[in-house]
């Protein structure tokens, strides 16, 4: 089966690798890759979980076409934090008992990256159209709602990757 | 076995266009039936052609088959479309599902193409040709690849769009419609009313179109067409909703529709 050379920036440093015929971003980047932060939910569409950030947007790794992204930068809850230093978002995750099984976690958190880089400092009802697209069977919502909210009250302070150069934005707003 | 074409231009894609190809688009619909090893898609065709401008083209505004949900709401040129983009999917569907490929979905989406339906859209085709909505509509699988479509903007408050689902923000069509209500002398003229997820694509409905002819937007001036809601309609029975629901909540929606109620 013949394979597809792809090249793209995940999470700041350069990402290279073979893709099958119709493999989707999430598979290659799982199997290929080892960042196994992004799920397989359901693989149609529906649950979110698998959400990354592909040039600033929110996309569903399992509905996009692995070698669509040669050349896009693609960014997942693995280079959120920065070393030991938690994103703002998974720090208020953590604080306000935002995950409970945790599958949808990562998803949740590039919903909810995408929408500060954007809007720094949404209302509730943005921040819930925001997550629309993400499904939790725990929580209720509510506890990721007020992380979100609450990590965008956070004091402002610089995010992103480890490696290479980042597209980290700032997140939050002082008080 | 599936392959993946990549080509250069939209219409080196149409050439390979064939049995058992699926044109990629954003990928929401095409991606999910390649998830699930769907026998019917041997081939992927996707095109690194841009086809995501919009831009105003004569009083008409031309939109690129690439554009994104999101992209169309975005821009200031469609933002009388945003409310319909807006209805597609959650946020990561609209970053991605495209203008082209709402025209191509099968019940129960389709969205957009009901408001563009509504407001006589014209579908420009890979190859130069072109056709109204409506026609494209008819035989979708053979009418070719969509380069854009193009509406002429409607004034003040004449379009209305309205989806109905059981999820809120995000959830499927129990259906959705959408009415451009042109006017002349004071009188409705030359009206436009469109549904999703009462048939089998979205499709405009010429009883209701009829009935509001002449007519003026009071609750008594479009009682007809209230009545003639669901005329010669089909309606589908599925996991959102049945037929008979279809039915009975057809006209409640269009009154609401037509006399802007929440």
């Amino acid at each position: 089966m013949a394979k597809t050379p792809v090249t793209f920036t995940l999470n700041g440093a350069e990402a290279a690798t073979f893709v099958d015929p119709g493999a989707n971003l999430l598979e290659v980047l799982r199997r290929n890759l080892g960042d196994l932060t992004p799920k397989f939910g359901c693989g149609q569409g529906t649950c979110g979980s698998c959400t990354v950030m592909i040039d600033g947007q929110p996309r569903l790794s399992c509905l996009t076409l692995a070698e669509t992204v040669e050349g896009q930068n693609v960014e997942t809850t693995n280079g959120l934090a920065n070393g030991p230093d938690l994103h703002a978002l998974q720090q208020a995750f953590i604080d306000g008992f935002a995950a409970q099984c945790g599958f949808c976690s990562p998803g949740m958190l590039m919903s909810a990256k995408a929408l500060l880089d954007r809007n720094p400092s949404p209302t509730r009802d943005e921040v819930i159209e925001a997550i629309s697209g993400n499904l939790c069977r725990c929580t209720g919502y509510e506890p990721i709602v007020e992380a979100i909210l609450t990590a965008a009250r956070a004091p402002r302070r610089a995010v992103g990757n480890t490696v290479g150069t980042v597209v980290g934005t700032a997140v939050g707003r002082p008080a | 076995m599936l392959e993946v074409v990549t080509t250069a231009t939209l219409a080196e894609a149409a050439a390979a266009m064939g049995p058992g190809a699926r044109f990629l688009g954003g990928g929401t619909l095409v991606m999910r039936a390649v998830n699930y090893t769907s026998p019917h898609v041997t081939r992927i065709v996707r095109t690194t052609e841009r086809l995501d401008d919009i831009r105003a083209d004569g009083g008409r505004i031309r939109i690129g088959a690439g554009v994104t949900m999101a992209g169309l709401i975005a821009a200031r040129e469609t933002d009388f479309l945003a409310p319909a983009a807006r209805a597609v999917g959650g946020p990561q569907v609209r970053a991605q599902a495209t203008v082209g490929g709402n025209l191509c979905a099968p019940h129960p989406y389709g969205d957009l193409a009901v408001a563009l339906l509504a407001l006589d859209a014209v579908v420009h085709l890979s190859g130069g040709g072109e056709m109204p909505l409506e026609n494209f509509l008819a035989n979708r699988r053979q009418s070719g690849l969509v380069a854009a479509i193009s509406v002429a903007r409607p004034m003040g408050d004449a379009f209305r769009f309205r989806k109905v689902s059981r999820v809120k923000p995000k959830g499927i069509s129990v259906l959705s419609m959408a009415a451009h209500l042109n006017r002349s002398a004071g009188r409705l003229s030359g009206v436009r009313v469109a549904y999703g997820a009462m048939g089998p694509k979205p499709l405009r409905v010429l009883s209701v179109e009829r009935a509001l002819e002449g007519a003026d937007l009071t609750a008594q001036g479009v009682t007809p067409a209230l009545a003639a809601a669901t005329d010669g309609l089909d309606p589908p029975d599925d996991a959102l909703a049945s037929a008979w629901y279809r039915r009975e909540v057809a006209p409640v929606h269009l009154r609401r529709l037509l006399l802007g109620d929440a």
